[in-house]
C-alpha cells in the first residue's frame, strides 16, 4: 500500500473512460478535503492483467484507480474488517452487487451510513466471459450510493437460467442430490476462503470457531464438510446477495452458488423477500406474518 | 435378527407438546418408545445445528413439536420457528437429505392423544425406512472425531 509500489502497480494505463475520470477526481476531493479517511478501490494488480483491491489515504495516488470488466471482486467485503471500522469515514467504489452486501450491512448495523461515501459504479457486467452473476443482474444501477459514475441503465433481472441449476438439482432424487453434494463436498479443505470473501459474514467470532461447544466438526472429513457447508450456507439465508464471491474464492470449485440461489429462491417464493435491495426491510427470518402456515407442520 | 429400534431425537417444546407427552403417559396411552426426548423452552429455541447434529450423532429421524401457532408461550416464538424450519427444510432438501426422516408437528398440552399417534405414526415411518446408512456412512469412526460435542453421546 505504500508508494513505492506505485512503479510496479501498472500506473501505464492508457485510455480512461469518462467514468473513471470522475471518479478519480471526486475521490481526490474527498481525500484533499479530509471528508474521508480512505478510499478503497480497484487498480492494476502485481500481476499483467489483474486488478486488486487498493486503499488510498494520499491524494496524490487517486490516478491508481481503475474500473473496467476485470473488477470482479465484492470490495464491501472490507468493511467488516475492524481496522476499516476505526478509520471512521471511508469512501468505496462499488457495482450495483456490492451496493446491495452494503444494504445488508446497514439493515443489520453492521455498518453505518453516515461513516460511509458509496461511490457507485453503473455495471453492465463483469468478467470476461461475463461471470453468470451478471446474466440475471437486479442492479445494474446500484441500490445505493452518493455519487453515481455513468448513466442509469434499467437492470437486466432474474430470467428462466437464473435458477435453471437449482431446478436441475430440484428434479433429482433425494439420493442423487446427496451424492451431487458429497462429491463436491468431499474436495472441501476447509480453508473457510468462502466465509472470509464473503462480505455478509459479519460475525466476529464465527460458529465454526467456537469450541464450546464444537457444533461444526473442524476436520476436513465428509461429515465435517457436510456441516460447515450447510451452515454457512444457511447462515446466509435471506442474506446473501449472490455476489457469488465464495464460489470464486473456493480453491476447489464447490458450486456453492446453487445452494446460495436455492436459499434465495426459497426466501423469495415463500416471504417475497429479496436481500439488499433496500436497507429498510425487515430480514426474513427475524420477522413473521400472521397466516403463513405451512402444510408441512401439522 | 432383532428388531430395528431407531434412533429418534424428539425436540419437544417446554409448554405444549412437552406436557402434551406427559399426558399421554399419565393417561396411560401406549407408544413406541424409541425416541430420547429434548426438551427446550420453545421451538424458537431450536438451532438448525441441533438438527444436523443430532444427525451426526447417528439419528435415524428427527421430531420438532411445539404449541399451535398462536399458542406460543412466548407469543412469537413458533412464528419465527416456522419461517426458520420453512427455509432450513427446504435446504435439507437441497442437500439430499431424506425429508421423510424429519417431522414437523404442533402438539398442545391438551393433545396427549395425538402425541400418541404422532409418535407411533413416525415411529413406524422410520422403522419401515431403516437406518439412515447414507448419513451414518460420513460419520467418522474415530468416536473423538465424531462426538467432539462436550455434551457426550
Amino acid at each position: 500500500m505504500s508508494a513505492s509500489n506505485e512503479s510496479t502497480t501498472g500506473t501505464a494505463t492508457a485510455e480512461t473512460t469518462k467514468e473513471v475520470d470522475a471518479l478519480r477526481k471526486v475521490a481526490r476531493e474527498l481525500l484533499e478535503s479530509g471528508a474521508v479517511k480512505m478510499v478503497i478501490g480497484y487498480g492494476e494488480g502485481y500481476t499483467q492483467g489483474k486488478v486488486m483491491p487498493i486503499f488510498l489515504t494520499d491524494p496524490e495516488e487517486v490516478n491508481r484507480l481503475i474500473f473496467d470488466k476485470r473488477c470482479v471482486n465484492n470490495l464491501a467485503t472490507y468493511l467488516k474488517k475492524p481496522e476499516i471500522r476505526a478509520m471512521g469515514k471511508v469512501a468505496i467504489v462499488v457495482k450495483g452487487c456490492d451496493a446491495r452486501a452494503i444494504n445488508v450491512l446497514l439493515l443489520e448495523n453492521q455498518a453505518r451510513r453516515e461513516n460511509l461515501v458509496i461511490l457507485g459504479m453503473v455495471c453492465e457486467g463483469v468478467g470476461d466471459p461475463a461471470e453468470e452473476k451478471c446474466l440475471s443482474c437486479l442492479v445494474n444501477t446500484p441500490p445505493v450510493y452518493d455519487h453515481l459514475f455513468g448513466e442509469k441503465i434499467p437492470a437486466r433481472g432474474w430470467n428462466e437460467e437464473t435458477f435453471a441449476k437449482v431446478e436441475e438439482l430440484d428434479a433429482m432424487s433425494p439420493e442423487e442430490r446427496w451424492e451431487f453434494w458429497r462429491r463436491h463436498f468431499d474436495r472441501c479443505i476447509k480453508c473457510y476462503a468462502c466465509r472470509q470473501v464473503c462480505p455478509i459474514c459479519t460475525c466476529t467470532r464465527c460458529i465454526t470457531d467456537k469450541n464450546q461447544p464444537q457444533w461444526v466438526p473442524t476436520s476436513p472429513h465428509p461429515m465435517g464438510n457436510y456441516h460447515w457447508n450447510l451452515t454457512r450456507a444457511f447462515h446466509l439465508a435471506g442474506r446473501c446477495v449472490s455476489c457469488n464471491e465464495c464460489e470464486r474464492a473456493c480453491p476447489v470449485d464447490i458450486p456453492l452458488s446453487i445452494i446460495n440461489l436455492a436459499l434465495v429462491k426459497a426466501v423469495h417464493d415463500q416471504y417475497g423477500f429479496i436481500a439488499g435491495m433496500n436497507s429498510e426491510d425487515s430480514p426474513p427470518l427475524a420477522t413473521y406474518k400472521e397466516g403463513e402456515e405451512q402444510e408441512f407442520i401439522k | 435378527m432383532a428388531e430395528f429400534h431407531p434412533k429418534i431425537y424428539a425436540f419437544l417444546c417446554n409448554w405444549c407438546t412437552y406436557a402434551g407427552a406427559d399426558l399421554a403417559g399419565t393417561s396411560r396411552m401406549l407408544y413406541p418408545a424409541d425416541f430420547r426426548v429434548i426438551k427446550v423452552p420453545c421451538t424458537g429455541r431450536i438451532d438448525p445445528e441441533f438438527i444436523v447434529k443430532a444427525f451426526e450423532q447417528g439419528a435415524d429421524g428427527i421430531w420438532v413439536s411445539g404449541c399451535h401457532i398462536g399458542d406460543c408461550h412466548y407469543n412469537t416464538g413458533n412464528y419465527y420457528a416456522q419461517r426458520r424450519w420453512t427455509i432450513f427444510r427446504h435446504e435439507l432438501d437441497c442437500l439430499g437429505i431424506d425429508l421423510r426422516r424429519l417431522k414437523f408437528t404442533w402438539i398442545s398440552a391438551a393433545e396427549g392423544r395425538k402425541f400418541a399417534d404422532e409418535a407411533k405414526e413416525f415411529v413406524n415411518r422410520i422403522r419401515d425406512l431403516g437406518p439412515y446408512e447414507r448419513f451414518h456412512e460420513i460419520i467418522p469412526a474415530e468416536p473423538e472425531l465424531a462426538l467432539k460435542t462436550g455434551g457426550g453421546n
